[in-house]
């Protein structure tokens, strides 16, 4: 038990944003706590080894939207964040390849392998949606208004907001457009005619999402994983050296430099409401730590119907966050291997093992799997997005060893007769095999297998559903809407008690910034 | 008609003895002139890998270009204790010292290792020609001086596996081996000579080796060392990492004494922050005088560290309609640092650090501007107009891990 029990805030869930805004207030001089339910740091952005001598990035597995200023401000590469670059992209086929790199000449000849078009057309498709992707920034970077009943801060964001899509160029307001309602695979079809390429890039779209390339909507979440920068460039992609929980650790430390106090194993079980207002935190173990605020990082699901009495919420507000989609789509295997898998369309060691391997031959090829999971099956052939973390950081296993992160899509929460053992085994053999018929000689490397199902990310990591996001990224619970509406500005029904998890704007990925949005507008930095 | 030529004039680029490996190895087919060798800018087309190789893993640099001088002879420890601003006389067997070394006027000629092989064998090692200043003050002692530059071949192995890979390799381990000592050993039978040095602010080690054991060394280093991400690693991603460490280059952030054709364009130690290195208790070195006139009165001009502060720069760039837009790689270009709109000082080279986060630049400043934490003015071009963009001064190095001079336990 900590030596004091009277904090200014507690913050619930030691996760990468609930610890971006325990810095951010121990930064202001706050006395801060916070309370980790498990014995690691990092919620899903976490670092485990799991197997003797091989570190997986459990959950979260890559890095782009992590945001400079969130870096600056608190010290982040000081404290141990060590971006790598994952310079490429490559999709087997059958017999052929698709790979995208770096190098624009390089990327410009291997597209127009295949359609001299589509490479063409690429090199402006990536300046254009990074300039769509700068144009919704200031949106992201705003405190969601309340639309219901603005305040007046909220009307002069609001009015910045409108000049700032006044100013959009008519182009960039068509694209947004389009992106906000489009499915990736309509929105691609515009652009390019190579199916594989199409494919893997609308791969983006359905991310941590419980729809198909072909679902209305999609195109946002592709949009989504476009705004990410790493040093001023736009759609790249990083691995964290050691891992991601390298991220959330460097965020601790910094939290710890503010003077923050952080306690694992400590697991909360409800937050103490007195008229209205929350006090403090009682611990499943039976302590009770006063606060003058209560942050939770957790997602909507479990900030407001386990952490509160449904009695000390608006009914409406409860029946909205009841509403709020938060479907897990997505798995994960993580594989501790002998040795590196040969691809059968590109065998050998290459760079081509260094970036992401994306299995997403066609748009079928992603849709079938959707269509399993739409029926209660996890997908046969299910999409995934492969890194191998040891090409870019040997710590990661022992030498001449490799861990693979397989990022799986579908497997949804609600499995037909449900998860369990056998299931979750089934499920990690569809991975292997699907792999297997592009790198065949993955199934004699594989030294220990952790399949996570969308049931253990919401058993071992409380991500209700397994939703990677803490609810999807769908425009009905964007902006003004996420998690609800009249409570999207990190405040919520319950006096002194906020939230700053990736249920609230702009919601998921490892971008620190609903963690940030909200401490800065506890702080009344933001307003 | 076939001529026969007895021309043999060197007319073409030297190439290093490993050039047989990295050609192979150098998909991008980038090359820069170094001391009149072909060095690689980069191995793979873009230089980011083998930037985040010094950093993170091992990158292996082919650095046979540096010039290296022998000197061998009873008088060498006196010989050298005079020519460079370091207390020589304190140099132990298998001690390195870094050194700059001056001209009478206490302006400096160039910068390097002083190497202490034997009780009176030392390697020098220097980034330009120096065998003509070397001979000059040499006249009358006992002591010989050998141009070594193409009878040692060089390698560096930086990053936080280099020591790890070393010890796969080599026959005595490399543990103990302190920051800037050095030791003789076996790499696959073949006799090396390994520094811990280099020019990257990170772990790191240089070896030395006879050119015909180049290719073996090389192989067995890229063998062993490819568990532990071992990277052919070329020029581009040194840049980078040089200016991190704050370690200056010759020819870029100064100029030679010997080749400066007007005053101004000399420094001193002291204005190249390496003040440290200059010893005044010694009895007598070149340029002592000198120096303990500027001492004195206190150099014109300080070497420092800025960093260019992000939300400016950001601002600048968003007025134009574009994400700020940072340098991919080091850049080289004399650049105007502001005071209250008065210029007083340039930056000389700078780089975008992708492991801090921040935009930074070594520079000459006016004495009176160079305190840690003045804010300056940085010119920058932005969409072809200049913009002045704050920056601040901060001390070097920029970047400085522990494990640079830390020892296994």
């Amino acid at each position: 038990m900590s030596k004091i029990n009277k904090y200014d805030a507690i913050v619930i869930g030691g996760g990468h944003n609930g610890l971006t805004a325990a810095a951010y207030l121990a930064r202001a001089g706050k006395e801060v706590l916070v309370l980790e339910r498990r014995h690691v740091l990092g919620g899903a952005a976490v670092t485990e080894e799991i197997f003797p001598g091989f570190k997986f990035s459990v959950c979260s597995y890559v890095v782009s939207l992590m945001k400079a200023n969130v870096m600056r401000e608190l010290m982040l590469p000081h404290f141990g964040l060590e971006l790598l670059p994952l310079e490429s992209t490559f999709t087997p086929l059958e017999n052929d390849y698709l790979m995208r790199t770096a190098d624009a000449d390089q990327t410009y000849r291997e597209i127009a392998r295949h359609s001299t078009r589509d490479a063409e057309t690429y090199m402006r498709f990536g300046p254009r949606m990074g300039q769509i992707g700068m144009a919704v920034r200031p949106i992201l970077e705003t405190i969601a208004p309340n639309a219901i009943r603005p305040s007046l801060s909220d009307l002069s964001n609001l009015k910045n907001l409108l000049n700032h899509v006044k100013n959009l160029s008519s182009e960039q307001f068509e694209y947004l457009t389009k992106l906000m309602t489009m499915s990736s695979a309509d929105f691609l079809d515009e652009w390019f005619e190579f199916e594989p390429l199409k494919a893997t890039m609308s791969a983006s779209g359905i991310i941590g999402t419980f729809m198909g390339p072909r679902s209305p909507g999609s195109a946002y979440v592709m949009l989504h994983h476009y705004m990410g920068d790493i040093d001023g460039a736009f759609r790249a992609w990083g691995f964290q050296r050691g891992g991601t929980g390298g991220v959330s650790m460097a965020i601790a430390r910094s939290a710890e430099h503010f003077g923050a106090t952080i306690m694992t194993e400590s697991s909360v079980e409800k937050v103490i409401v007195k008229n209205g207002k929350s006090v403090g935190v009682a611990l499943e173990n039976g302590d009770e730590y006063k606060s003058d605020m209560v942050i939770s990082g957790l997602d909507p699901k479990l900030s407001f119907l386990k952490l509160l009495e449904e009695k000390d919420l608006p009914s409406d507000f409860v029946q909205s966050i009841k509403n709020f989609r938060i479907r897990g789509s997505s798995g994960k295997v993580n594989l501790a291997l002998d040795g590196l898998p040969n691809f059968t369309c590109l065998p050998g060691e290459g760079h081509h093992l260094r970036g992401a391997i994306s299995i997403s031959p066609s748009y079928d090829h992603l849709e079938k799997a959707y269509d399993d999971a739409k029926y209660g099956n996890f997908s046969k052939k299910p999409f995934m997005d492969i890194i191998l973390p040891s090409m870019l950081d040997p710590e990661m296993a022992p030498p001449g060893k490799h861990v693979m992160s397989c990022f799986v899509q579908y497997a949804p929460y609600n499995l037909k007769g449900g998860w369990n053992d056998s299931k979750r085994e089934a499920f990690g053999d569809a991975v292997v095999n699907t792999l297997a018929h592009y790198a065949p000689n993955i199934k004699d490397l594989i030294l220990h297998r952790q399949v996570l199902t969308p049931a253990d990310l919401e058993s071992t990591f409380g991500l209700t559903e397994g939703n990677i996001f803490h609810g999807e990224l769908t425009i009905q619970q964007l902006f003004s809407l996420r998690p609800a509406v009249k409570w999207a500005d990190y405040t919520t029904p319950i006096k002194n008690y906020f939230q700053c998890g990736s249920g609230t704007h702009p919601g998921g990925g490892i971008t620190g910034s609903p963690g940030e949005m909200a401490a800065k507008k506890i702080l009344g930095i933001l307003k | 008609m076939i001529y026969k030529n007895n021309f043999h004039a060197e007319t073409q680029l030297k190439l290093s003895p490993f050039f047989e490996r990295t050609s192979k190895l150098n998909e991008s087919q980038e090359w820069r002139r170094w001391s009149g060798y072909l060095s690689a800018t980069n191995y793979e087309l873009s230089h980011e890998n083998e930037y985040f190789a010094i950093r993170t893993k091992a990158a292996l640099l082919d650095i046979s270009p540096l010039y290296k001088y022998i000197i061998e002879g009873p008088d060498t420890q006196k010989y050298l204790h005079r020519l460079v601003t370091r207390n020589i006389n304190i140099c132990k067997i298998g001690q390195v010292m870094y050194t700059p070394w001056c001209d009478e006027d206490g302006k400096v000629i160039d910068d390097g290792t002083v190497q202490r092989l034997s009780e009176n064998t030392f390697r020098i090692t220097s980034a330009e020609p120096n065998l003509e200043w070397l001979q000059y003050n040499a006249m009358g002692l006992n002591l010989k001086i050998k141009d070594d530059s193409k009878n040692t071949a060089a390698l560096a192995l930086q990053g936080p596996n280099s020591r790890k890979i070393l010890n796969t390799v080599a026959k005595d381990s490399l543990d103990q081996l302190k920051f800037f000592w050095m030791i003789n050993t076996n790499i696959k039978d073949c006799p090396v000579s390994i520094s811990r040095t280099g020019y990257t602010g990170d772990l790191g080690y240089e070896i030395w080796i006879d050119p015909k054991d180049a290719l073996t060394v090389w192989d067995i280093l890229l063998e062993k060392g490819k568990s532990y991400g071992i990277t052919p690693t070329g020029l581009h991603a040194l840049d980078i990492s040089r200016i991190e460490a704050g370690l200056i280059l010759l020819d870029v952030d100064y100029i030679s004494s010997r080749h400066a054709i007007i005053e101004s364009r000399k420094s001193s130690p002291y204005e190249l922050g390496l003040g440290w290195a200059v010893k005044m208790n010694k009895k007598n070195f070149i340029g002592k005088k000198a120096l303990e006139k500027e001492l004195a009165r206190g150099p014109e001009w300080e070497f420092i560290g800025i960093e260019i502060e992000w939300d400016q720069l950001e601002k600048l760039y968003r007025e134009a309609g574009l994400a700020p837009g940072l340098p991919s790689t080091a850049w080289r270009t004399s650049t105007p640092l502001y005071y209250n709109n008065q210029q007083v000082g340039y930056a000389t080279s700078g780089a975008w650090s992708p492991i801090l986060k921040k935009y930074i630049a070594l520079g000459h400043l006016k004495s009176n501007f160079a305190m840690n934490g003045t804010i300056l003015d940085f010119e920058v071009k932005i969409e072809h107009f200049r913009k002045l963009t704050k920056a601040k001064v901060v001390k070097t190095p920029f970047f400085d891990p522990k494990r640079k001079r830390s020892c296994p336990k």
